[in-house]
C-alpha cells in the first residue's frame, strides 16, 4: 500500500537545541503514541496515541493550575515552520531534525510528509525508532532518513514480548533489511540490570550486530529512574521501582564487550 | 600560580576597601593656595595633578613586580570632591551599607566636615549640573526615566591603543612642543586656548615621569635595607624600570606592563573616569615584547605568566570609587569595568590570536578575581580551539571571559564612520560597548527606562507613583481605537524624553569641558595633541555619546500583552487592565496566568512578540542616532543594563506582562526572566532580530548548569550556538553557569526559572520539570562540581 500525504499528526513536544539526538544541534519532534509498552520507558506520556492529562499529585484539589495537557494535534506545515526556524543552527553544527517519540513509524503518513519536506529542503534527518513497523512502511520512508537510531532491546523474543508487549521478529527483520539496503544506523541498547544485562543476552546482541552492515555506532543507554515522576502524574503503575541503575563499572564492562564488533561504542546517547 | 602570586592575590582579596582622603586633601591644599587663580583652567588642573603626584604616598608592596597604587595602599580608594563632594551622611552610608561599603575613619569624617565640605560643596561639578539642567530634566531624573553618568563620575570610557606601548612621555612632550610650534595665531581664533591646553598636557607629562621616578627612588631605598638577595635584585630591577618608563618607550614585557600601569594610574588619579579605562587588546600589544624577550632569553613562559598575574592583582587593588544616590542604586559594585580584550583581528584583517592569547586565558583561569574583567573577541577567522578554550574557563562558573563578535564590532564602528583600520584595532569595553581604542571618547551618558515611559503613556503623561505630570498628555489609553494609535502615543513620549535627555547632555558636556578638562588622558588619546584640544572637549579623533536603552525584553512583553489581550484577542478591556495593574494583580490570578503563560513573549523566536521588539528598537534608534553632541560627534544607542534594571524596576508599578510592581525589569536584550521556554537557540534567534550593527553594543545573558558543559559535546554545541548567533550579527553573549544555590532558588520559585536547562543523564531537560528528588540529586551534583 502506498503511503499518502498527511496534513497533521499528534506530537507531545518539539525540542529545540537538542544535542543528544544525533549529530550537531537538532530539533527533535516527539511523536505521541507507541505500540510498545517498555517497562523502563522514561517517556510514558509518549505511549498513548491521544492527548492526556498530567496531574500534579502534590495538590489534591485538582485545581486547573496542576493539570497540564500532554499531546496536541499539529499540522505538517506548522511543525515544518518550527523546523525551518533553526536551519542556521543545523548548518553551523552539522545538525538537523530528529523524529522521536513515541514511535514515529506509527504515524507513517505524517512522518513521511515531514521527511519529504526536510529532504526537499536539504535538512538532515534522523529517525529514532523501535523498528516496530511493517516492512512496507519502512521501505517507503527509508530513502528520506539519513540516519537511523535503532533500538535493540533483546534478541530473545519471549523476553522482548514480556517486557515491551510485542514480539521482536519484525523488528529484527527490519533492522537486517535496513542494514542490507544502505541505511546508516546507530544501534541503541538500553542496559537494564536484571532484565537484559546477562552475558547470554548481551553476547547474542553483540553477535547479531556483528553480522550487520552499515552500523555507524553503538550507544549503550544506562537505565535510569528519571521518568518515575511522570508515571505518578499519569496515574500509571511504575514497574521499575525495585530495579537498580547500572553502575559505571558495569557499563564500562559492557562497553568492552561490544567493542568486539569493531564499531565505535559510546555510553549515553 | 606560584607562591608570590598567591600571596599578592590573597592580600588583594582580603584587604577591606576603605576611603582615602589623600587625594582630596592634596587637591584642596593646592587649590587653597590660590595658585589656580593664576592659570587658565587646563593649566591649573595640570598643576593640581602634578602637585598630587609629587606629594602622594608611594607604595611598593612586599613581593610586588609591578608597582604603584592609586591610594596610599591597596584598596585605599580616593574621592574626587571637585566632581562630587560627599556629605557626612554620604560617608556614614558608605561606612555602614551592607554591600559595597567603604570604611571611613572618624578622623576623615572630621576633616571632611572642617575642610573639604566648606571648600568644595558649592563648586563641585555635581552641584553645577543640577543647577543648570531644566526642571523637566529633574522631574524625569527623579521619576527614574533616565540616569545621568556625569553627575558624580567623569566622562571616561576610553581604552588605550597601541601607541601607549610604543611611545614614552618624552616623545609625547616633543609632540606637544611641535603642536605648540605649529599654532597659527594669525588665522586660528582658537590658538590661544590650544596653547593653554597643550601646555597643560606638557605639565601632566612631567607629572607622570616624576611620579614614576619617585617609585624608582623608593625601590632603591627598599633594596638597600632588603635582606633577601633575590628580592634585593628585584627591587633594583624595579628601580631601573621605573627610572626608564614611562619617560621612554618600553623595551621588554616587564617594562611594558609597568609603563602601562603608570598610565593607568595617571588616568584614574586625574579624574574618576570610573568606566573602563584598560589596556585594550593586551595580547596584541604585548606579543612583540614577549617574543623579543623569549628570543633573547630574558624571559621564560612561566616568568611571563608571573608578570601578567602580578599585573592582574594591580587592577584588583583599585575598587571603583564609591558611588552614592541614584548612581549607587544603578551600579553599585567595586568593579571599575576594566575589560581586557583577547583575540579578534589584526589591523590587516587577519586572525590575531597568538600564543600569548592562550597564556592570558591561563592567567584569567588561575586568577579568578573580580578585576580586571576579560573577554574574547571571536571573528569568523578565530580558531575554534581558542573559543573552546574560553568556554572551558566559562564553564567553571566564574563568569569570565565574555564573548564578542569581532566582525559585528567592526561593522558597528565603520557604520558610525570610523576608518576600518581603527575599527579593527578596536574592541569592546566596560560591559559591551564598542570603541576605536586609543582614538575615541565614547561617553555613556545615562540609562533610559522605556518601561517607565510606557507606564507614563498608560497614565496620559503622569507618573502613577507620584501623581506628577512628567510626560506629554498623549491621551487616555481607553481612547485609542487601534494598537497603532496607542503605539504612536508611546513613540511621542519616547521622543519627548529623549529630547530632554539630549538637551541635558549638551549642557553637561560643556560644563565638563569648561571646568574639568582631562589633560593627562588627552596626552594618550589621539588626536588631542594634534588638535590641541582636551579629551573632554572633542580632542579625540572620534567623539560618541551613548544613551543606553534598558529592558528590551520587558518592553516587548509589555506591548505584546496589550496588543494580544486588548486589541487582537479582546480578552481584556483597557478598564480591566488598568484596574488589575492598580491592584498589582491581587485577586486576579487567572488573568495573571493568561498574561504570563498564554501571551506571546520575546525570546521564543515568535514573530508576534519579536516584531514589537523591532518596532521599539526603530523608534529609539530614530530618536537618538546621528544627533549631534557638542564635540563634533554624535549620539548613538546601545542596549545594556549593568544592574540598573533593578533600580528601573523599583520605580515602575505592575506591568501588563504580569510583572508585579517594583520588581526588576529584564536585563540587556535577554528575555524576561523565565519567559523564554523554547531553549537557547530560540533566544538567540529572537535576539538576532535586533539590528545589532546599528548599536554600539548589546548584552545577552544565558544560563547553563555546569553539567550541561561538562563534556566536550556540550562545549562543542555551545561553540556552534555562538557561531550561529555571530553569523546573524549578534554582538555579544555571556554565559552564566548557575550554582547549586540558584538551583535551590529555582525549586522554590519555579516560574522565575522556566528557562533553566540542566544536564540530567545522557540528555538535558528543564530543571523545573524534574521531580523533586531528581532536582535534589542535581543540586548535589552541582555542588560537587563547584569550586
Amino acid at each position: 500500500m502506498e503511503l499518502g500525504i498527511a496534513n497533521s499528526g499528534i506530537i507531545f513536544d518539539i525540542k529545540k537545541f537538542a544535542i543528544h539526538d544525533g549529530p550537531g544541534i537538532r530539533t527533535t519532534i516527539f511523536f505521541k503514541g507507541c505500540p510498545l509498552i517498555c517497562w523502563w520507558c522514561h517517556n510514558p506520556e509518549s505511549q498513548n496515541f491521544k492527548p492526556e492529562n498530567f496531574i500534579n499529585p502534590k495538590n489534591e484539589d485538582k485545581h486547573s493550575e496542576n493539570i497540564e495537557i500532554i499531546g496536541k494535534k499539529v499540522s505538517v506545515s506548522d511543525v515544518f515552520k518550527e523546523i525551518e526556524k533553526e536551519i542556521i543552527f543545523y548548518d553551523q553544527s552539522g545538525g538537523g531534525v530528529s523524529f522521536s517519540g513515541g514511535e514515529p513509524l506509527s504515524q507513517p503518513e505524517f512522518l513521511l510528509s515531514l521527511l519529504k519536506l526536510c529532504k526537499n529542503n536539504e535538512i538532515h534527518t534522523v529517525l529514532d525508532t523501535s523498528g516496530y513497523a511493517t516492512e512496507e512502511i519502512l521501505k517507503q520512508i527509508q530513502d528520506y532518513v539519513d540516519l537511523f537510531l535503532y533500538d535493540l532491546k533483546f534478541i530473545d523474543s519471549t523476553k522482548h514480548e514480556k517486557y515491551t508487549g510485542v514480539s521482536n521478529q519484525q523488528i529484527l527483520k527490519n533492522l537486517i533489511w535496513l542494514s542490507e539496503n544502505g541505511s546508516k544506523i546507530i544501534i541503541r541498547i538500553p542496559i537494564i540490570p536484571g532484565i537484559n544485562d546477562d552475558n547470554d543476552e548481551l553476547n547474542k546482541m553483540r553477535d547479531f550486530i556483528s553480522g550487520l552492515n552499515n552500523i555507524q555506532g553503538i550507544d549503550l543507554l544506562p537505565f535510569h529512574k528519571i521518568g518515575k515522576n511522570k508515571y505518578i502524574k499519569l496515574n500509571l503503575l511504575y514497574k521499575m521501582e525495585n530495579f537498580n541503575e547500572p553502575s559505571s563499572e558495569l557499563m564500562e564492562k559492557i562497553k568492552l564487550k561490544f567493542e568486539d564488533t569493531n564499531v565505535p561504542v559510546k555510553i549515553g546517547g | 600560580m606560584n607562591e608570590r602570586i598567591k600571596r599578592l592575590r590573597t592580600q588583594s582579596r582580603t584587604v577591606i576597601p576603605h576611603l582615602s582622603l589623600e587625594r582630596a586633601k592634596l587637591m584642596t591644599e593646592f587649590y587653597k593656595t590660590g595658585a589656580s587663580q593664576k592659570f587658565s583652567v587646563p593649566v591649573a588642573r595640570a598643576h593640581a595633578f602634578k602637585y598630587f603626584l609629587e606629594n602622594k604616598v608611594i607604595c611598593i608592596n612586599p613581593g610586588e613586580l609591578i608597582v604603584g597604587e592609586r591610594g596610599p595602599e591597596p584598596k585605599a580608594t580616593p574621592t574626587y570632591p571637585e566632581i562630587c563632594c560627599h556629605s557626612l551622611k554620604d560617608l556614614d552610608i558608605l561606612n555602614k551599607r551592607q554591600k559595597i561599603s567603604f570604611k571611613v575613619s572618624d578622623e576623615d569624617k572630621d576633616y571632611t566636615r572642617e575642610v573639604i565640605i566648606p571648600y568644595w560643596n558649592s563648586i563641585s561639578i555635581r552641584e553645577k549640573i543640577f543647577a543648570q539642567v531644566d526642571k523637566n530634566w529633574i522631574d524625569a531624573y527623579e521619576a527614574g526615566v533616565f540616569t545621568e553618568f556625569m553627575e558624580q563620575r567623569a566622562p571616561g570610557h576610553t581604552v588605550a591603543g597601541k601607541k601607549i606601548f610604543t611611545k614614552g612621555f618624552l616623545e609625547f612632550k616633543q609632540e606637544i612642543h611641535n603642536s605648540i610650534s605649529n599654532l597659527d595665531f594669525y588665522n586660528d581664533p582658537d590658538a590661544f586656548n590650544k596653547r593653554e591646553e597643550l601646555r597643560a598636557m606638557n605639565i601632566a607629562a612631567d607629572a607622570i615621569i616624576t611620579y614614576a621616578k619617585r617609585h624608582s627612588e623608593k625601590a632603591k631605598q627598599l633594596a638597600e635595607i632588603e635582606k633577601s638577595e633575590m628580592r634585593k635584585n628585584e627591587l633594583e630591577k624595579i628601580a631601573e624600570i621605573c627610572d626608564y618608563v614611562p619617560a621612554h618607550a618600553p623595551r621588554t614585557m616587564w617594562e611594558a606592563l609597568q609603563h602601562y600601569w603608570f598610565v593607568h594610574l595617571g588616568v584614574i588619579m586625574e579624574l574618576s573616569t570610573w568606566d573602563s579605562f584598560n589596556p585594550g587588546r593586551l595580547d596584541q600589544h604585548l606579543y612583540p615584547f614577549y617574543q623579543k624577550d623569549l628570543d633573547r632569553s630574558l624571559l621564560t613562559e612561566d616568568e611571563a605568566k608571573e608578570l601578567l598575574e602580578a599585573f592582574w592583582v594591580k587592577f584588583n587593588n583599585q575598587p571603583a570609587p564609591p558611588k552614592v544616590g541614584v548612581t549607587a542604586a544603578e551600579s553599585n559594585t567595586y568593579t571599575d569595568f576594566c575589560n581586557i580584550n583577547l583575540g579578534g583581528l589584526k589591523e590587516d584583517g587577519s586572525n590575531a590570536v597568538n600564543p600569548l592569547s592562550y597564556i592570558l586565558l591561563d592567567v584569567i583561569e588561575e586568577m579568578r578575581i573580580l578585576q580586571p574583567s576579560s573577554n574574547v573577541q571571536i571573528s569568523k577567522q578565530t580558531p575554534d580551539r581558542f573559543l573552546k578554550r574560553a568556554l572551558n574557563i566559562i564553564k567553571t562558573g566564574f563568569g569570565q571571559p565574555s564573548i564578542f563578535n569581532t566582525d559585528a564590532i567592526i561593522q558597528e564602528l565603520t557604520r558610525q564612520g570610523k576608518d576600518i583600520i581603527d575599527a579593527r584595532n578596536g574592541g569592546a569595553s566596560g560591559c559591551v560597548e564598542v570603541g576605536a581604542f586609543g582614538k575615541e571618547a565614547y561617553i555613556l551618558t545615562g540609562y533610559f527606562n522605556l518601561v517607565k515611559i510606557l507606564e507614563v503613556t498608560l497614565n496620559n503623561g503622569s507618573d502613577p507613583r507620584t501623581g506628577k505630570q512628567i510626560g506629554l498628555e498623549t491621551g487616555d489609553p481607553r481612547s485609542f481605537i487601534t494598537f497603532q494609535e496607542f503605539f504612536a502615543a508611546f513613540e511621542k513620549q519616547v521622543n519627548y524624553f529623549i529630547d530632554i535627555k539630549i538637551k541635558g547632555n549638551m549642557m553637561i558636556e560643556r560644563l565638563w569641558a569648561q571646568n574639568l578638562p582631562a589633560v593627562f588622558m588627552s596626552i594618550i588619546i589621539d588626536d588631542c595633541i594634534a588638535k590641541g584640544k582636551d579629551y573632554n572637549d572633542g580632542g579625540a579623533k572620534y567623539n560618541t555619546n551613548y544613551i543606553q536603552i534598558v529592558g528590551m525584553g520587558s518592553i516587548t512583553d509589555y506591548l505584546s500583552s496589550i496588543k494580544y489581550q486588548i486589541y487582537d484577542k479582546k480578552f481584556l478591556s483597557w478598564d480591566k487592565l488598568l484596574e488589575i495593574l492598580g491592584d498589582n494583580f491581587e485577586g486576579n490570578e487567572e488573568i495573571l496566568k493568561n498574561l504570563t503563560k498564554n501571551t506571546p513573549k520575546y525570546g521564543n523566536d515568535d514573530d508576534y512578540a519579536d516584531s514589537l521588539l523591532v518596532d521599539v528598537f526603530n523608534i529609539v534608534f530614530k530618536a537618538v542616532d546621528g544627533r549631534p553632541n557638542t564635540k563634533n560627534g554624535t549620539h548613538r544607542i546601545n542596549l545594556l543594563p549593568t544592574t540598573v534594571h533593578i533600580y528601573f524596576g523599583s520605580v515602575v508599578g505592575a506591568t501588563p506582562d504580569g510583572r508585579k510592581a517594583y520588581m526588576p525589569l529584564s536585563e540587556g536584550i535577554s528575555p524576561v526572566q523565565g519567559m523564554d521556554t523554547n531553549g537557547p537557540s530560540a533566544v538567540i534567534k529572537s535576539a538576532a532580530k535586533i539590528d545589532h550593527l546599528r548599536t554600539g553594543g548589546t548584552l545577552l545573558n544565558q544560563k547553563f548548569t555546569p553539567q550541561f558543559l561538562k563534556d566536550d559535546t556540550g562545549i562543542e554545541k555551545l561553540a556552534h550556538l555562538i557561531r550561529a548567533y555571530f553569523k546573524m550579527d549578534g554582538h555579544h553573549v555571556q554565559f552564566n553557569v548557575v550554582s547549586a544555590e540558584t538551583l535551590r532558588e529555582a525549586q522554590v520559585n519555579p516560574d522565575q526559572y522556566r528557562n533553566l536547562i540542566v544536564r540530567v543523564a545522557g540528555y538535558s531537560d528543564y530543571f523545573i520539570n524534574l521531580g523533586t528528588d531528581l532536582q535534589d540529586e542535581i543540586i548535589k551534583r552541582t555542588e560537587h562540581s563547584e569550586f
